[in-house]
C-alpha cells in the first residue's frame, strides 16, 4: 500500500446520492477471481449511456470523485473499491458513506473524505462550469482545495494514520500474535469448531 | 451502568483493547466462506506466504452462483464455473471443510451455519457477505466483511474494529395473522431509512420479537444491513436454545450446561443505555411491500404509491422520482393493482422451512395466476429434503411453481435465474436495487405470505385479500 499525503486530480462530479455498490460494480463482475483489472466494470450500467460523466475524455485517466450522500451503501463487495481504484479514482468525496465501503476503502488505500453537502454542491458547480477543474485532497491538513474553494473534511484518525503510513492490515495485527494465542487458550470448550465434520455430512 | 447485549459480546472478544481511537482487536469465532468473496483472499494468503490460522473455525459452501436446476451437469457459465473450481482448489490447498453442490449441507451460507448448529449465542461470526447479520438472531455478533478482511481473519482469526453504537428497536404488541417478521423489518427500514442504522448494532426487543421463532428472528436480523447497520441481534432465550439443541455442532453434556449458563447472561441489563431507540407498534402492522429501488421505499400493501413531492427531504424526493421512473410506476397507484410477472420465494431472508410451509399453506390446492412464473428456491439442500419429506415440493409443483435446488438464485441473479428487462417480480429477498435480480428487472420486496397470495392473484396481494375473495365468492354463490 502506497503512503498518501496529498492527491491531485480532476473533479469528477457525480450528481447522484445513494449510489449503492451494485451500481458501482454490478454483480456479474464479481465472478472474476483476480484482484485487479476492474476498470471496465466501474459504473458499468451507467456507462452504457454515452453522456454519462465518466465517459467524458477529461476523466479518462480517473480523478477525484465528488458525489452525493450515502455513497457505497449496500453489498459488502470490495470489488467496488478495486473498480474505483483501477479506473484511477484516488479519492471519493461525499457527505456520507456506506459503512462497509468506507472500511474497505481505508484498507485498500482509497481515501474517503466526508465533506459537507454544500461544499459538494460548490465543487459540482465548479467542475461543471469548467470540466477538468483540478482538486487537491490534503490528508495531512484534512482539507480539499480547488481554486478559490477550500473545505475541511472528516476522516477518522485511525484510517488517516494508516493511509499516511501506507500500512498493511495483517502485518499490523500479527504484531499481537502473543495476545491472540493467549486469547485462544481461554476459549471455552462449548464454542463451535467446524472440524471434525460430524456424521451427518457423510 | 449496565451493558447492552452487543457490548457484552464485544467485550468478551477483545484480544487487544485499542488506545487513542485505535480499533479493538476482536477475536472471530467462526468464518463462513463462499465462492465469490474468497478467491482473492486465498490469493492474498498465498502471495504473502501466510498460513490459514484456524481451519477449524472456518467452513465453506457454494451458493452465490450455483445453478438451481441440472445441478449434476457441468456449470455452463465459464466465470461461475471458474469461481466454483477456484474455491474447491483453495479449500483443498488450505484444508477447509466444504459443502459443495450436491452435498446435503450445501446451501446459502447464512442458512448453512445455523442449520449445522455452528451459529450460537455469544459468538462472533463473519463472512464476506453483508447479510451475515442473519446470525445475530441467536444473540451472536455477526457482520459482513470485505475480501481483505476475509483474508485478515484467515491469517489472524481477528479483526481490528471500532465498537459499534447501539440502537434498540422495540417492537411491542402482537402481529395480526398474515403479518410476519418480514413485515416488521420492512417497516423498520421504512421508518429509519437505509442510512438510519449506519454505525449501529440494532438490538430487536419487545414482546413481538420474543414471540417470533428463531427463523423469523433471522429474517429480521438478515435485513439489518438494509437499514445501514453493521449487525442486528436478538437476545437468546429458550426459543433459541430449543432451536440449537441436538444440531450437529451444538454443545453436549457439561458443555451444553456451561453454554446455557453463559447464554443466560447475554441480556441487555435493565440499566443499560442505548445510543438510540426506535419503537414500532406490532399491533398496527400490515403486510408491507416496497415500491421503489431501495428497501426503505416501502409502504403497507393497502396503500398507494407515494408522490415524490410528499417527501420533505430533497434527497428522498429525487430518489423517489428516479425509483418510480425505473419501476415504471405512477404516484397514486394502488399497490394492489400492480401486476407482476414473476414471484420468487427464496434467499437467505426467507427460504427456510417456516417460510416454505407458510407459502405452501396459502397456495395448497390452488393454481397460480395465468402467465405468471413462480420460482421456489429452498435455502439449502437440507431444507429442500425436509420440505420434500413433508410433501411441500408437490404442493408447489401442483400449483404451477418451479421447485429448484438450493442457492442464492434470483436474489442477485448471478446464476441463470434472472429477470428479463422490464419484468416485475414479487420477491421474498432483501434487495430491490436497480438490476439486482437481472438487468432492467423490477423488484417488490415482500413476505412469503404476500408472495404466495400474489402468485394466486397475479397482482400484489396479501393473505387478507384471499379471505376477502373467498367471502366474496361465498356471498355471490
Ligand atoms: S441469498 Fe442473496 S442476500 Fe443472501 S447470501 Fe445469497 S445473494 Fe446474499
Amino acid at each position: 500500500m502506497e503512503k498518501i499525503s496529498t492527491l491531485t486530480g480532476p473533479i469528477i462530479p457525480l450528481r447522484y446520492s445513494n449510489v449503492d455498490t451494485d451500481q458501482i460494480i454490478p454483480a456479474k463482475f464479481l465472478k472474476r477471481v483476480t484482484k485487479t483489472g476492474y476498470e471496465d466494470a466501474l459504473f458499468h450500467g451507467w456507462r452504457q449511456d454515452p453522456d454519462f460523466i465518466l465517459n467524458r475524455p477529461e476523466y479518462a485517466n480517473g480523478g477525484i470523485l465528488v458525489t452525493g450522500a450515502d455513497f457505497g451503501t449496500g453489498s459488502s463487495r470490495e470489488h467496488a473499491v478495486w473498480a474505483l481504484r483501477d479506473f484511477g479514482i484516488t479519492a471519493v468525496l461525499s457527505p456520507r458513506f456506506g459503512e462497509i465501503f468506507k472500511g474497505n476503502s481505508g484498507k485498500q488505500g482509497l481515501l474517503t473524505a466526508q465533506v459537507p453537502e454544500d461544499a459538494i454542491e460548490q465543487l459540482w458547480a465548479a467542475a461543471e462550469a469548467a470540466p477538468g477543474t483540478e482538486i487537491t485532497v490534503d490528508l495531512n491538513e484534512k482539507s480539499v482545495v480547488s481554486g478559490e474553494l477550500r473545505f475541511g473534511f472528516d476522516i477518522d484518525d485511525y484510517t488517516r494514520w494508516r493511509l499516511r503510513e501506507g500500512l498493511d492490515d495483517i502485518a499490523l495485527t500479527l504484531q499481537h500474535e502473543d495476545a491472540i494465542t493467549e486469547f485462544e487458550k481461554r476459549r471455552p470448550s462449548w464454542m463451535p469448531t467446524t472440524l471434525p465434520a460430524v456424521a451427518s455430512d457423510a | 451502568m449496565g451493558k447492552t447485549l452487543a457490548e457484552k459480546v464485544w467485550q468478551d472478544h477483545v484480544v487487544v483493547k485499542g488506545e487513542d481511537g485505535a480499533p479493538d482487536l476482536l477475536y472471530i469465532d467462526l468464518q463462513l466462506i463462499h465462492e465469490v468473496t474468497s478467491p482473492q483472499a486465498f490469493d492474498g494468503l498465498r502471495q504473502a506466504g501466510r498460513p490459514l490460522r484456524r481451519r477449524d473455525l472456518t467452513i465453506a459452501t457454494e451458493d452465490h452462483n450455483t445453478p438451481t436446476i441440472d445441478i449434476h451437469k457441468p456449470i455452463k457459465d465459464p466465470t461461475s464455473a471458474k469461481q466454483i473450481s477456484t474455491l474447491r482448489d483453495n479449500v483443498a490447498e488450505f484444508g477447509v471443510r466444504i459443502h459443495s453442490l450436491g452435498d446435503k449441507e450445501q446451501g446459502i451460507v447464512h442458512i448453512v451455519g445455523p442449520q449445522l448448529g455452528l451459529t450460537m449465542p455469544g459468538i462472533t461470526v463473519v463472512c464476506g457477505d453483508s447479510h451475515t447479520s442473519t446470525h445475530g438472531a441467536f444473540g451472536a455478533m455477526a457482520f459482513g466483511i470485505g475480501t481483505s478482511e476475509v483474508e485478515h481473519v484467515m491469517a489472524t482469526q481477528t479483526l481490528p474494529l471500532k465498537p459499534f453504537k447501539t440502537m434498540a428497536i422495540n417492537v411491542e404488541g402482537e402481529l395480526r395473522p398474515g403479518v410476519t417478521a418480514k413485515d416488521i423489518i420492512l417497516a423498520v427500514i421504512a421508518k429509519i431509512g437505509t442510512g438510519g442504522g449506519a454505525g449501529y448494532v440494532l438490538e430487536y426487543r419487545g414482546s413481538a420479537i420474543r414471540a417470533l421463532s428463531v427463523e423469523g428472528r433471522m429474517t429480521i436480523c438478515n435485513m439489518s444491513i438494509e437499514a445501514g447497520a453493521r449487525a442486528g441481534m436478538v437476545a437468546p432465550d429458550q426459543t433459541t436454545y430449543d432451536y440449537i439443541k441436538g444440531r450437529d455442532h451444538a454443545p453436549t453434556g457439561d458443555d451444553w450446561n456451561t453454554a446455557v449458563e453463559y447464554w443466560e447472561t447475554l441480556r441487555t441489563d435493565d440499566d443499560a443505555v442505548f445510543d438510540a431507540e426506535v419503537s414500532i407498534d406490532a399491533n398496527e402492522l400490515e403486510p408491507f411491500v416496497t415500491w421503489g429501488t431501495n428497501p426503505g421505499q416501502g409502504v403497507s400493501l393497502s396503500d398507494e404509491i407515494p408522490a415524490p413531492d410528499s417527501f420533505s427531504d430533497p434527497d428522498d424526493r429525487s430518489a423517489a422520482k428516479r425509483a418510480l421512473e425505473y419501476m415504471d410506476l405512477a404516484p397514486g397507484t394502488k399497490l394492489k393493482d400492480i401486476r407482476v410477472d414473476t414471484v420468487f420465494i427464496g434467499s437467505c431472508t426467507n427460504s427456510r422451512m417456516e417460510d416454505l410451509r407458510a407459502a405452501a399453506d396459502i397456495i395448497r390446492g390452488k393454481k397460480k395466476a395465468d402467465g405468471l412464473r413462480v420460482m421456489v428456491v429452498p435455502g439449502s439442500a437440507r431444507v429442500r429434503l425436509e420440505a420434500e419429506a413433508e410433501g411441500l415440493d408437490k404442493v408447489f409443483t401442483d400449483f404451477g411453481a418451479e421447485w429448484r435446488f438450493a442457492g442464492c438464485s434470483m436474489c442477485l441473479g448471478m446464476n441463470p435465474d434472472q429477470l428479463q428487462p422490464g419484468e416485475r417480480c414479487a420477491s421474498t429477498s432483501n434487495r430491490n436495487f436497480e438490476g439486482r435480480q437481472g438487468k432492467g428487472g423490477r423488484t417488490h420486496l415482500v413476505s412469503p405470505l404476500v408472495a404466495a397470495a400474489t402468485a394466486i392473484r397475479g397482482t400484489l396481494s396479501s393473505p387478507w385479500d384471499l379471505e376477502n375473495q373467498n367471502d366474496q365468492i361465498a356471498k355471490e354463490a
